[in-house]
């Protein structure tokens, strides 16, 4: 399922929206499961010419994340262990996840997978996927 | 006031995300650490207004020039918590940095709230 929305909504409508996507959500999963609650959380955007994909995944070192592109799905995993609290400390909200991670995400068709960079920022990986040239539209010139 | 019905009052904070936090304490103070990915340093606030401690985070990343959004499990520009300090914990001494989108924050105990072994004096 796609929704179209912007990105920064700050509206009580965009709000309303929000709240209703999620319930929808809820009722009409992904075959891969919901997108929303896994970490890293992520952020997908497309423009003529590229795919846009931002992964949240602060407290990592990048280099440790595995990004692969294969029959058309991105698969992001890697590991974030968070050490024990101290013996003698007493752990009283824990909310960060630990532990392995796994998400996937399906691409368009007219990816081109080579083309795919990945930068990470803020504890923020983005990647960008390039369009086939053929896909991208073109304004065609009346002569 | 202005006659704008659609905008958020002035005093009431805009709607954000909830970071996940850890939060630790031991014998000398509390250590708070929390997921702000997409903040920067300087798009980070940390606030202590009376016993509340209030962290707010802008999220700034690079997006392309008309993109449109697909999917977004963060779909609100900013972070905002508050938590709750009890009286102990030094709210002056607060230490705070933030690296690769995760922020850590160190509250002293007031040190009259810190532990003391308390010698006994045995006189024969």
């Amino acid at each position: 399922m796609y929704f179209h929305r912007s990105f920064f909504p700050g509206s009580i409508f965009a709000e309303l929206e929000r709240l209703q996507r999620g319930l929808e959500q809820t009722y009409d999963p992904s075959i891969r499961g919901g997108l929303r609650g896994g970490f890293p959380a992520l952020n997908i955007g497309s423009t003529p010419q590229s795919v846009e994909i931002y992964a949240f995944a602060p407290g990592i070192d990048p280099a440790a994340i595995e990004v692969q592109i294969e029959k058309g799905v991105l698969t992001l995993a890697g590991e974030r262990n968070l050490p024990a609290p101290p013996k003698q400390a007493t752990l009283h909200i824990g909310e960060r996840f630990s532990g392995r991670f796994r998400r996937v995400v399906s691409l368009p068709d007219d990816v081109e997978p080579d083309s795919a960079t990945a930068k990470y920022r803020d504890g923020v990986l983005h990647i960008s996927i390039a369009r086939k040239e053929s896909a991208v539209p073109r304004r065609i010139s009346i002569q | 006031m202005s006659n704008a019905v659609d905008k958020t009052p002035d005093n009431a904070p805009a709607a954000g995300l909830l970071p996940p936090t850890n939060v630790i304490e031991d014998a000398q103070g509390i250590t708070l650490y929390a997921d702000l990915p997409g903040v920067p340093k300087d798009k980070l606030t940390l606030q202590v207004d009376g016993d509340k401690l209030i962290i707010e985070g802008e999220l700034n990343f690079a997006i392309p020039e008309g993109m449109e959004s697909i999917h977004a499990d963060l779909d609100l520009p900013r972070y905002r918590r508050v938590f709750t300090l009890s009286k102990e914990l030094d709210s002056g001494k607060v230490a705070a940095e933030i690296a690769n989108g995760v922020l850590t924050l160190r509250i002293p105990k007031a040190a009259h709230a810190q532990p003391r072994k308390i010698e006994i004096q045995v006189t024969s």
